[in-house]
């Protein structure tokens, strides 16, 4: 036991939090904003599978990781804008619109993968790991003097660029959500739709951006997963992460900053079950690792918060009672 | 009387010339209906619901669109295509259910949509914050600038929304029964507020069924009966039995006739209920009384004051945390509410859009819903529409429920309409127990003088009734004997309600007064305690 934590308490373990931690971060901001709006994307999983996707093969065509990059966000933010025609313009059931999204994800990526390397390779590719190289992925960037330190500069230093976007973009989220018109705009029309509508807010408008924002952070979140977390596209290598970010934006009381830390338990539970399964445990054990943290974090969160609730009212029946005994 | 000829058209702020709105399902709203204001005045705009008023104000805030008609603001003649074209033409509506986001400040909700910015992307608060004062301030309309919308009474989530107006530039404001959600302290203060407005030259619209607050604050009144206009009044040249009368187009009868009630066993039996609530106030102390057949058993008392507890305990939708309630001997704490209506108990519910009626579903489906499951209406594993047909009609009928047909949806019916549709139910299951939780609440004279008379029918019959009615008036009409609530407690109770005043009744239902255990005792008939 004791040499076990001893492997958990180097550098490389928490630096593979930190790495675990990016894709799943992304989705949950994502989560987030779409939460303050007013409704959920529970298709953030295949949006995600589709940037991928797209991410790794434009880079291919292109040769360039930059123009790959390009094209996971901007399928991501096109996708997610047509899931908000079907949803606010159709009247689609959000929910069901998420979930053909999510089942494209899977079958469709893989129908699309085939097709489109049997037209340009000659060969229908059941993934797209073959074409993708070093070079096409996205760099890692180390931060001088940071490295430097010891233990510390080997967790934080030499992430991906994308990975330090994660964290960068949970602030800014947090920023635009509580510091800006925008923000003010997609919490009220989140929380009061006509209030919004009665001054002039145009709630379509805000919908769709909180929609194009969900998909952006998905695209980010899609290029981590093929070009930098894994080399090229692979069936589901998205693998759940969609709907535990669904599940850490509830855990982060749909705060950006809750949102975070929840990613980061998701990720350590990750790591954890990796770790595991490294020291010769059955994967079949080590695998539902993160999924029963997942439960086990709700449930903490859920008992939790009901507390808090009681101790606010009591806190306030008690303020009551003194002002009423003073006046 | 109208005096229309009285005045020339250029002192008109507002002017709507036969205005018609006609509805895609065909229902007429409002049907050549002339409406206008003065500029500076407190305007009254009355009538039953159902009668359009709500509509034509729609209209004028750009809501909704007349089918036929002319409207000039300013002597402009004008299309309010949308509420933005009606604010940027001065008119400002505070809607009967707030706008407001709960979780922004006050200073956020007033800016919404106008958001000051500061370099370039973020929100100036500061800025926000000193606009509401400085609004709050000009205009006596105190607010909490940085205060959460969720944290403060209603009373200021009301100025709030009328600074909201305001700020936008509004000079006619429409108020959409503005005084329903108020305490009597707050009705006071919004009037003050209002003359106040009317001073600096603002014109308002005041919709409200109050006879007595359209009395004190207006100065001139529109009465509407389906969808017409029924003329402009001063309003000090009209009597509320002229208005009534214009409502609702008869004498309604203000005074109820009715015989002496002869009680007779104890159906309702309450001892010492108690009820703590969650956030450790007390809102039931010590409860005890009995109901019996044939009478009428009243609770006045201020709202807030344990009634709305007490009724929940009844009928299950909360737990005591001590004390009894029976009905003919049985115990119906905690039992299940089909149990309960199987004793015999009836509830006419305070919320009837909650729980008095399903709105999506049909007349027809309403009214049978508590008794569906008898053998009269099926037929093996099938309904017997024919016997359902025949029962709806019967109670539509009965209760002359205003409707196209028993199978229009509940939900689009008037608020008067839907209450009946509520009694129809649940007096007409040969109830032994009926609890009216603020029967007649926000319905019009028509229907409420309907289900009051019903009430008294019923309990002639030798059915007890306990009645439960923020509405003075009420109360003291319809009940044979009384009893006020004060802060969770029984304060007094009258065994006649004969030679009660309105001042007695106040000092008690304002905890001034409060009568002695024995006193109250009485109303435990069986003095076994």
């Amino acid at each position: 036991m004791l040499n076990f934590l001893k492997m958990l308490a180097t550098p490389e373990f928490f630096y593979s939090i930190i790495r675990i931690s990016a894709p799943i971060l992304f989705a949950t901001l994502a989560a987030v904003v779409v939460e303050k709006a007013g409704f959920a994307n529970i298709g953030l999983e295949g949006l995600m599978m589709f940037a991928a996707l797209s991410g790794s093969l434009v880079s291919y065509y292109a040769g360039s990781w930059f123009w790959g990059f390009l094209a996971a966000l901007a399928t991501g933010v096109i996708m997610s804008l047509v899931m908000g025609f079907f949803a606010f313009k159709l009247k689609t059931d959000i929910i069901l619109v998420g979930i053909a999204v999510n089942m494209m994800g899977s079958g469709g990526t893989l129908f699309l993968c085939k097709v489109i390397t049997n037209l340009t390779e000659g060969k229908a590719m059941a993934s797209t790991t073959g074409l993708i190289t070093r070079s096409l992925c996205i760099p890692d960037i180390t931060i001088p003097l940071l490295n430097q330190i010891p233990f510390l500069g080997r967790v934080l230093s030499g992430h991906n660029l994308l990975t330090y976007l994660a964290f960068l973009f949970c602030l800014l989220t947090s920023l635009m959500l509580y510091k800006t018109p925008l923000g003010l705009n997609i919490r009220a029309v989140g929380e009061n739709p006509d209030a919004a509508a009665s001054v002039g807010v145009s709630v379509m408008k805000i919908r769709y951006t909180a929609m194009a924002f969900s998909g952006l952070m998905s695209g980010f979140g899609g290029a981590f997963m093929s070009m930098a977390y894994a080399q090229g596209w692979s069936l589901d290598m998205v693998s759940g992460r969609g709907f535990i970010a669904l599940a850490a934006q509830a855990m982060g009381g749909g705060e950006c900053l809750g949102g975070m830390l929840s990613a980061l338990v998701f990720g350590f539970a990750q790591a954890l079950g990796i770790k595991f399964s490294a020291i010769g445990l059955d994967s079949n054990l080590a695998s539902p690792i993160p999924y029963a943290v997942t439960i086990l974090g709700l449930v903490i969160f859920a008992l939790v918060r009901s507390s808090r609730i009681r101790k606010q009212h009591s806190a306030a029946a008690l303020a009551k009672g003194k002002a009423k005994a003073e006046s | 009387m109208p005096d229309e000829k009285t005045s020339g058209p250029g002192e008109y702020v507002v002017q709507m010339k036969q205005i018609t709105k006609i509805y895609a399902n065909g229902a007429a709203a409002n049907r050549g209906v002339d409406f206008n204001l003065r500029r500076g005045e407190i305007h009254a705009l009355m009538g039953e619901n159902g009668a359009g008023k709500s509509t034509l104000m729609k209209m004028l805030f750009g809501l909704e669109q007349p089918t036929s008609g002319e409207i000039f603001v300013n002597g402009e003649k004008l299309v309010l295509s949308s509420p933005s074209v009606a604010i940027a033409h001065g008119i400002g509506m505070v809607h009967q259910h707030f706008m407001l986001v709960p979780s922004l400040s006050v200073a956020e909700n007033m800016v919404l949509g106008m958001v000051p910015h500061k370099s370039g992307i973020f929100i100036d608060k500061a800025k926000a914050v000193e606009l509401t004062r400085a609004y709050s301030e000009k205009f006596n309309l105190h607010v909490d600038p940085e205060a959460k919308v969720m944290d403060i009474p209603v009373g200021m989530k009301q100025k709030v929304e009328i600074l909201k107006a305001l700020v936008r530039g509004a000079r006619i404001l429409i108020m959409d029964e503005p005084t329903a959600v108020l305490t009597t302290q707050e009705t006071a203060e919004l009037f003050v507020e209002l003359k106040n407005l009317k001073k600096q030259g603002y014109t308002i619209v005041f919709i409200s069924h109050k006879l007595n607050e359209i009395m004190e604050i207006t100065d001139r009144l529109t009465i509407m009966r389906k969808g017409k206009s029924m003329g402009v009044y001063n309003t000090k040249d009209v009597t509320k039995e002229e208005i009534s009368r214009l409502m609702v187009g008869r004498d309604v009868v203000l005074s109820l006739q009715k015989d002496k009630a002869v009680p007779g066993d104890t159906v309702l039996r309450v001892r010492h209920l108690e009820y703590i609530n969650e956030w450790n106030k007390k809102m039931l102390n010590d409860i005890s009384f009995d109901v019996r057949r044939g009478e009428i058993l009243g609770i006045a008392g201020v709202e807030g004051n344990g009634q709305k507890e007490l009724v929940d305990m009844l009928f299950n939708f909360n737990t005591p945390n001590a004390g009894s309630a029976s009905v003919n001997g049985k115990s119906i704490l905690g039992l299940p509410q089909q149990k309960i209506r199987e004793l015999g108990v009836a509830l006419v519910p305070e919320d009837r859009m909650l729980y008095g009626i399903a709105s999506g579903a049909s007349i027809e489906e309403n009214v049978i819903s508590d008794r569906s499951g008898e053998k009269r209406f099926n037929k093996g594993p099938l309904f017997n529409m024919k016997a359902i047909h025949a029962e709806a009609d019967r109670l539509i009928k009965e209760y002359t429920v205003l409707c196209k047909s028993r199978s229009q949806q509940v939900g689009m019916l008037s608020g008067g309409n839907i209450q009946k549709v509520v009694v129809a139910r649940e007096f007409s299951n040969h109830p032994i127990l009926i609890l009216a939780d603020q029967p007649t609440r926000g319905i019009d004279v028509g229907a409420t003088e309907f289900i009051r008379k019903k009430l008294v029918e019923l309990s002639r019959s030798g059915i007890a009734v306990l009645l439960v009615s923020a509405d003075l008036n009420e109360v003291m009409e319809l009940s044979d004997s009384l009893i006020v609530m004060h802060n969770g407690s029984i304060a007094a109770y009258f065994e006649d309600t004969a030679g009660l005043t309105d001042e007695i009744m106040g000092e008690y239902m304002l905890g001034l007064k409060k009568q002695s255990a024995e006193e109250v005792r009485r109303v435990c008939h069986d003095q076994e305690t």
